[in-house]
């Protein structure tokens, strides 16, 4: 039995692994971060369009500040998320552009002087002021009050990703590469550690830790259409929910994004819209001034993506050999623009769509984008159930998306995450209360428990991975997507409960020792059939609509009811469901009670508590008229002591100095 | 309306080290070709549907994470985003040279890339450790970083490497993909080292001097790196740093 020890162990080598593992580092504790794939090929790398903080140094930033970002999320995640700790992340967010300035991202910067850009269709002079000359630049994204979004032209993710890698092995962090974890080590209280297996030589060994960190990003791969990596199948997610103890959150929560291209399902950022593309239809008309007046094509991702399933469903999509889609047009950009700002996007338009962006529109449809759900945490990323394990990143449900996820706040929560993760899990392993005897018979049953798995898959049943997936992925596709109704839930379920029974018979034909890339398709698809479980149960109790969660049949958001949280667990190993509870948001502690998000629907069922914390807030800012903006806030939700310590403080701008 | 599909022939050259009965061969999978196919369409539809044993990688099938380069018909190349249209019928696909093999298109450029990163330190030495992380940032001039993010962009596929001659006649030889970073943490203001740190990096055969100028890796770089002329560009400050 071979077993490593590391105080820390990561799993997952995207931006959030990493940065945990490198505050741990930074800490004097040894990290070892788990990765799939070499840690830079990461789904990260992906993000193209950018990350948001509050610097304010654009024209168009101006004003910007902690106050209106925390405003912009809280209603870009329709009153979902945890309002502290979008307070936490608001706040550090600024702090961890600049940490990565100083770590070599090559930020686009402000040239001083007048620059013309696109808004609204309409070609517009703007003017940046000297002083701003040579600090970071942001473009406009949506659900957005002011210019946020910090970029590095369309290959921010990947920017970021080499920084932060680079960082990592300038602190000599080791990253296991080509390895994947098949279950976590626990005792029903405690985590240890995981179970690990090599994808070359198919060897598994013990991974032994005082503290265990899922960051393995999201689960696009339930769907048959999405922008996600092939890596991206959830597995940190079922690690998690297949403890019996550990909870998800919210997995019925599912971003679609609206500019994937067609049918490729392949990203093109949101910078595209930000920078003034639009949103034609099949006779090229601009259609989203219709549904949406005050934000256009700069609602948030939700509402864009409904409103463009809307619009084909009302026959007024464009036709294809592959289908119905809609346009994306840039071409009033320019040239110049396109091949600065949009180099990614214009190389994927080449290779994949044989198109010059700068020439012609894009065909484009939403896919299947963002988890917002996963591992329920605490603000400092640990799991209330199972001591020692902790989340970070889009693998973390501690909830700053709610229902929906802004664009730009995916890659600023993956660092701001590992940085604040990281020092709680530094505090944790400092902690001599927390040091665990870790049994050695409970390993060694982990070990051969998942090696028996192996070796019945290998066995050999009579099912076929490949088509259970394809058939998972068809379903949640179909029927668990943008527009939900209760009929198609149910039919969802019952379908992908067939599925489950049937993948417990599955059979892998390949017995080439190592690798052995059918045995990994077989086990993985066990774990994404019960994930896509989790989503289809969630979404069909739900019974309400809100953010990306969209019920026809339900078509309202309902505070009163459904103000709350789900939380998901799979409890015994021959379950066929998950077992679903619920978590009330508390309307008496929010600094921005629910109302109406300025995009979207208007109409919605008040939580009783919304009136008496409206008015409570009234008092207070009645009270403390005059005072400053952070007086004001402290006395509507303090948030600061939830901060480690070394994140405490005001973020200076050219307007707010220090 | 519909033209009949073409029947493809792909033939992979195939090697499992770790399998005592595996001997090198040529395999060749046949399939139909479909609207919109890439390679990576095509190499999942022939494990799927074919040979569940065939091994891979791809992650982010757009291009822009470099899991997927292979020899496409003799040349370096993301497959991911390789349309088999622009392809004749028979493609030949083989595992990048240069690399540890993991098995038929499989290649461990990661372990490669760790070893360059950590020879070469590719990343920033900053002088000052400590930052007030509430002070705004130090500016930068926007055409220096936009000329960073130029070189920034290499995504360590390793087809320049694999289309190296100097690669070939010397096994330590850190390749275009090392050059270029030393090109780009040199151009980096907050990059502290001066040019003799670097030509003690890369001052030797396994490094600058070594390249022969062929430029295999400017022709195939995917990203479209400005190879050539920053290999130049080092090779001549480096020269002045050995004559000085």
């Amino acid at each position: 039995m071979r077993v490593v020890h590391s105080d820390v162990l990561v799993i997952g080598g995207g931006l959030a692994g990493l940065r945990v593992a490198i505050a741990a580092r930074e800490r004097g504790f040894s990290a070892r971060v788990l990765s799939l794939v070499p840690a830079k090929r990461s789904h990260s790398a992906a993000a193209q369009g950018g990350m948001q903080a509050s610097l304010a140094n654009v024209f168009k930033g101006q004003g910007d500040n902690e106050d209106v970002h925390f405003e912009d999320t809280v209603r870009g995640s329709d009153w979902g998320a945890d309002q502290e700790v979008v307070r936490m992340f608001v706040n550090t967010a600024p702090k961890a552009v600049r940490q990565l300035a100083a770590w070599g991202v090559p930020w686009s910067r402000v040239r001083k002087g007048e620059r013309e850009v696109v808004i609204n269709g309409q070609k517009v002079k703007l003017m940046e002021r000297p002083e701003a000359h040579g600090l970071i630049g942001q473009r406009d994204f949506g659900g957005t009050k002011k210019w946020r979004t910090c970029f590095v032209s369309d290959g921010t993710g990947h920017a970021m990703l080499y920084a932060m890698g680079d960082r990592a092995i300038a602190e000599q962090i080791p990253v296991s590469e080509r390895v994947e974890a098949l279950a976590l080590i626990h005792d029903g209280s405690r985590c240890h550690g995981a179970v690990v297996r090599d994808l070359i030589t198919g060897e598994l060994c013990a991974h032994l830790a005082k503290a265990t960190c899922i960051a393995t990003g999201g689960a696009g791969r339930l769907y048959r259409v999405t922008t996600n990596a092939v890596i991206n199948e959830g597995i940190g997610h079922a690690l998690v929910m297949e403890t019996g103890v550990a909870r998800l959150g919210n997995m019925e929560a599912v971003q679609f994004h609206p500019t994937a291209i067609f049918p490729a399902g392949i990203l093109v950022t949101e910078g595209c819209r930000g920078d003034g593309g639009l949103l034609l239809d099949g006779s090229g008309h601009r259609f989203m001034p219709d549904y949406e007046p005050e934000k256009k094509e700069l609602a948030s991702r939700d509402v864009v993506s409904r409103r463009m399933e809307e619009h084909i469903r009302a026959g007024k999509g464009a036709q294809s050999r592959f289908g119905e889609h809609l346009w994306l047009d840039i071409t009033l950009l320019g040239r110049a623009h396109i091949e600065k700002n949009l180099r990614e996007v214009k190389e994927i338009c080449q290779y994949f769509l044989g198109i010059d962006p700068a020439q012609e529109w894009i065909a484009v449809r939403p896919a299947q984008h963002y988890t917002m759900g996963g591992v329920r945490t605490r603000h400092t990323g640990e799991s209330p159930w199972l001591k020692g394990l902790f989340a970070a990143g889009e693998a973390a449900c501690w909830d700053m998306h709610g229902f929906n996820r802004l664009g730009g706040n995916s890659v600023a929560e993956t660092v701001v995450a590992g940085m604040i993760v990281g020092e709680y899990i530094a505090d944790f392993c400092a902690d001599p209360g927390n040091d665990a005897t870790v049994p050695m018979n409970l390993v060694r049953e982990c070990l051969e428990r998942e090696q028996a798995k192996l070796d019945h898959l290998l066995k050999g049943g009579s099912e076929d991975a490949n088509e259970l997936r394809a058939r998972m992925q068809q379903v949640m596709t179909a029927r668990v997507g943008i527009f939900r109704t209760g009929s198609d839930l149910e039919q969802a379920v019952r379908e992908l409960e067939e599925l489950l029974v049937r993948s417990r018979n599955i059979g892998v034909r390949c017995r080439s020792p190592g690798a052995n890339p059918e045995l990994v398709t077989a086990y993985r698809t066990q774990k994404m059939i019960k994930l896509a479980l989790t989503v289809a149960c969630g979404a069909l109790a739900r019974t309400e609509s809100r953010g990306a969660h969209f019920r026809e049949d339900h078509p309202r958001r309902n505070d009163r009811d459904w103000l709350k949280r789900t939380l998901a667990v799979w409890k015994h190993d021959d379950d066929t469901l998950p077992a679903l509870e619920y978590e009330a948001l508390d309307v008496s502690r929010m600094e921005l009670p629910p109302g109406w998000r300025g995009y979207g629907a208007k109409d919605y069922v008040d939580h009783p508590e919304t009136p008496i914390r409206r008015a409570e807030i009234e008092a207070i800012r009645s009270r403390l008229a005059g005072a400053d903006r952070f007086a004001l806030q402290a006395a509507l939700m303090p948030y600061e002591h939830l901060l480690p310590p070394r994140f405490h403080g005001r973020n200076e701008r050219i307007e707010e100095k220090l | 309306m519909n033209a009949p599909r073409r029947a493809l022939n792909i033939s992979v050259l195939r090697f499992n080290p770790r399998d005592p009965d595996s001997t090198p061969r040529l395999q060749t999978y046949g399939l139909e070709e479909a609207d919109g196919m890439t390679l990576f369409i095509a190499l999942n539809e022939i494990r799927e549907k074919q040979d569940p044993s065939l091994q891979f990688d791809f992650v982010c099938r757009a291009g822009i994470c470099g899991s997927c380069a292979m020899l496409i018909n003799g040349k370096p190349g993301l497959a991911c985003r390789t349309l088999t249209k622009l392809l004749g019928p028979e493609i030949t696909l083989a595992p990048l040279p240069g690399f540890e093999l993991i098995a038929d298109l499989s290649v461990n450029t990661g372990k490669w890339m760790r070893a360059m990163s950590e020879r070469l330190r590719t990343w920033v030495h900053a002088t000052e450790r400590d930052l007030d992380l509430r002070r705004m940032e130090e500016p930068m001039d926007p055409d220096l970083a936009e000329r960073i993010y130029e070189l920034d962009r290499c995504i360590e596929c390793g087809c320049c490497f694999a289309a190296c001659g100097t690669a070939r006649m010397r096994p330590d030889f850190v390749g275009a993909v090392g050059l270029n970073k030393i090109a780009r943490f040199r151009l980096d203001p907050r990059d502290s080292r001066s040019d003799d740190e670097w030509y003690e990096i890369v001052g030797s055969d396994d490094g600058i001097f070594g390249c022969m100028s062929l430029l295999g890796c400017h022709d195939v770089c995917p990203k479209s790196l400005p190879l050539q002329i920053q290999i130049a560009f080092i090779r001549r400050r480096m020269a002045a740093m050995g004559l000085s």
